[in-house]
């Protein structure tokens, strides 16, 4: 056996990149490794569509005895519920690991993470990543195929276009709520539920209409946890309906924008909380 | 400015423990991990980490991988800075923590190979070669396609060594790389390990609570306790290590007075019919015990081997109790 030749490091990369490339290998090996009981995968994704979907019966339940819930029709309604369970379980799938990062801190295997040369965010995001989670995204995306053909919209090329932003955009916030949530777990590791209140609790919450709740509440989903903009807003635009708290017209376009400042502020949570980490080690 | 390989300049690391006193109260107090650590590693050297439960050996092990961001003090990895150049160090050092696996749980062993190879972007024939190398001396050909859940504890510890040394690290630390292994298994992986250090100088620290880890491995041992390094040099040095004894305990039929054993094996404590009998380590146990069987009743027995608390309490004692302050 000769000594090993010099050691050349590989060129870097920027943390992006790195980051993707990290996400798509350790989720492919958990991929495997849940096909690995094959059976035992096809099972949990039909289980998954089936009781994600319990909340769109629910809905249907209640229309079952009234024609209107705080003003909105049923197929509008599935419009909120589509836009709501598709982005969320979009952000689910891809960062809803993140959720259980308390449980890797108590165990101590979170270390293990650290003495990896790719960034941490993208192997906690992809740890244990759930391929079964896309029940609820598809569950809930045929929701939405279904509203948006019910419901009465008068389509423009603008309408068209929002729709897929707005989409993006609510995974893009749910996802960073995801990762506030987790580094809120480097402080307390046992906070888990309480990220689980805002992510479940926030889905859950918009899949009724804007008119069912409270003026403060609204205002704090709008303003405080920026949700409304993951379909509120924007479906009160597509549906021509007056806005929630009398937002000016052009605020159905500012799901972007605020989903870009969700995100920046995850990132600087996650780092607080890492930091933090790593100086007290619990 | 030239440093050693590993470089500890008055390194602490201090936590703040906070302590729940009552409801919603709570004591604040700082627990000092690690207190004005200073010591080098030259590259290529093996050398062993011990020291009781506790002590900081974890702590300083988490600041040398850069998991951790030491509180005060200078520290140097191979000129880099652990805990501000975490990711560059990663691809420079490989690290086994004994009692949790990185492999992948339900997938055959090759499998977390290939995603070390891309994850640590191992040019393909240096992950060949290395992957050869590393399948022969670790004897891990039979066990590539086996899913990692079905290995046993040895062959695990094994298929984790090599996948810390497919990048080829310069500096491998070993965190209780033979805890819970049996003798086979942990004679195997010494093997290797003495080996990998001879034939590649790659720079090795490694704790562990078997002496004889420390005996056949490493020529230099560090202790640590209370965050303070309290010994630094050649096992031997380490007083009580080289004259360390065995105990043999010993279950009689009956209640019976101290065994009148040949010296130098002699009674330490006697509870029932259950006696403990220290005898020097460098002597035969099947000796002693065929001369205690032949004059008392003998019902079981089992012999303990010398562990690293027991080397570091008698260097209390020795000493008086005084830990010396800066080791050479």
């Amino acid at each position: 056996m000769a000594e090993a030749p010099p050691y050349t490091l590989p060129p870097a990369r920027s943390r992006v990149t790195e980051g993707l490339r990290a996400y798509r290998m350790i989720a492919g090996m958990w991929i495997r490794s849940t096909l690995a009981y094959r059976t035992s995968f096809v099972l949990t994704v039909c289980g998954n569509v089936l009781l994600t979907g319990l909340d769109f019966v629910a809905i249907l339940l209640m229309f079952s005895q009234v024609d209107a819930l705080g003003g909105w029709t049923l197929p509008e309604v599935a419009l909120l519920y589509g836009l709501s369970v598709t982005s969320f379980g979009a952000a689910q799938l891809a960062f809803g690991s993140v959720g259980s990062l308390g449980s890797r801190v108590r165990d101590g295997s979170f270390d293990t993470l650290l003495v990896r040369p790719v960034p941490v965010l993208a192997q906690v995001a992809a740890d244990r990543f759930a391929l079964r989670r896309l029940g609820r995204g598809v569950q809930g995306a045929a929701v939405l195929g279904w509203a948006l053909v019910a419901a009465d919209v008068e389509w423009t090329a603008t309408k068209l276009l929002l729709v897929p932003v707005t989409l993006l955009c609510g995974a893009v916030i749910f996802g960073a709520l995801f990762v506030a949530g987790g580094a809120f777990q480097f402080l307390a590791q046992d906070a888990a539920e309480v990220q689980n209140a805002f992510t479940y609790g926030g889905t859950t919450l918009l899949q009724y209409p804007p008119t069912v709740f409270g003026r403060d509440l609204v205002r704090g989903v709008t303003f405080v946890l920026p949700l409304a903009f993951v379909n509120w807003v924007p479906a009160a635009h597509l549906l021509g309906r007056p806005y929630p708290l009398g937002l000016p017209e052009g605020s159905a376009f500012a799901a972007p924008l605020v989903a870009v400042v969700c995100a920046a502020l995850a990132g600087l949570v996650w780092r607080a909380g890492l930091r933090s980490y790593r100086s007290t080690g619990s | 400015m030239t440093d050693a390989f590993i470089a500890l300049d008055h390194v602490e690391k201090v936590f703040e423990v906070r302590r729940k006193t009552g409801f919603l109260k709570r004591e604040r107090r700082q627990v000092r991990a690690v207190d004005a650590l200073s010591f080098t590693v030259e590259r290529g050297e093996m050398v062993g980490y011990i020291g009781p439960n506790g002590a900081g050996k974890s702590t300083t092990i988490k600041m040398l991988t850069g998991i951790l961001t030491p509180s005060a003090g200078r520290l140097r990895v191979a000129g880099i800075d652990p805990s501000r150049e975490r990711t560059r160090l990663a691809h420079r050092m490989g690290v086994v923590f004994g009692q949790r696996t990185t492999l992948w749980w339900d997938l055959p062993l090759i499998d977390s190979y290939r995603l070390m190879h891309r994850m640590y972007r191992i040019p393909d024939a240096r992950y060949r070669d290395n992957l050869e190398r590393l399948v022969e001396r670790l004897d891990l050909g039979d066990l590539l396609d086996v899913p990692v859940r079905q290995l046993s504890l040895g062959q695990r510890m094994r298929g984790d060594i090599a996948a810390a040394l497919l990048h080829d690290p310069e500096v491998l630390y070993l965190d209780e790389p033979t805890i819970g292994l049996d003798v086979i298994s942990k004679t195997k992986v010494r093997d290797f390990l003495r080996q990998l250090n001879a034939d590649r100088a790659v720079t090795v620290l490694l704790t562990t609570h078997d002496l004889q880890d420390i005996e056949q491995l490493c020529s230099r041992v560090m202790v640590i306790d209370h965050g303070r390094l309290v010994y630094d040099g050649a096992l031997a040095g380490l007083h009580g290590a080289g004259e360390s004894e065995r105990t043999l305990v010993v279950d009689l039929a009956r209640e019976l007075p101290p065994i009148e054993a040949p010296a130098p094996a002699r009674v330490v404590r006697v509870e029932g019919p259950r006696q403990w009998l220290a005898f020097p380590a460098s002597e035969s146990a099947a000796r002693l015990v065929a001369q205690v069987a032949a004059r008392y009743p003998l019902v079981d027995l089992s012999v303990r081997e010398p562990d690293i608390e027991a080397v570091i309490a008698r260097m209390y004692t020795e000493r008086g109790g005084t830990p010396v302050a800066e080791p050479s």
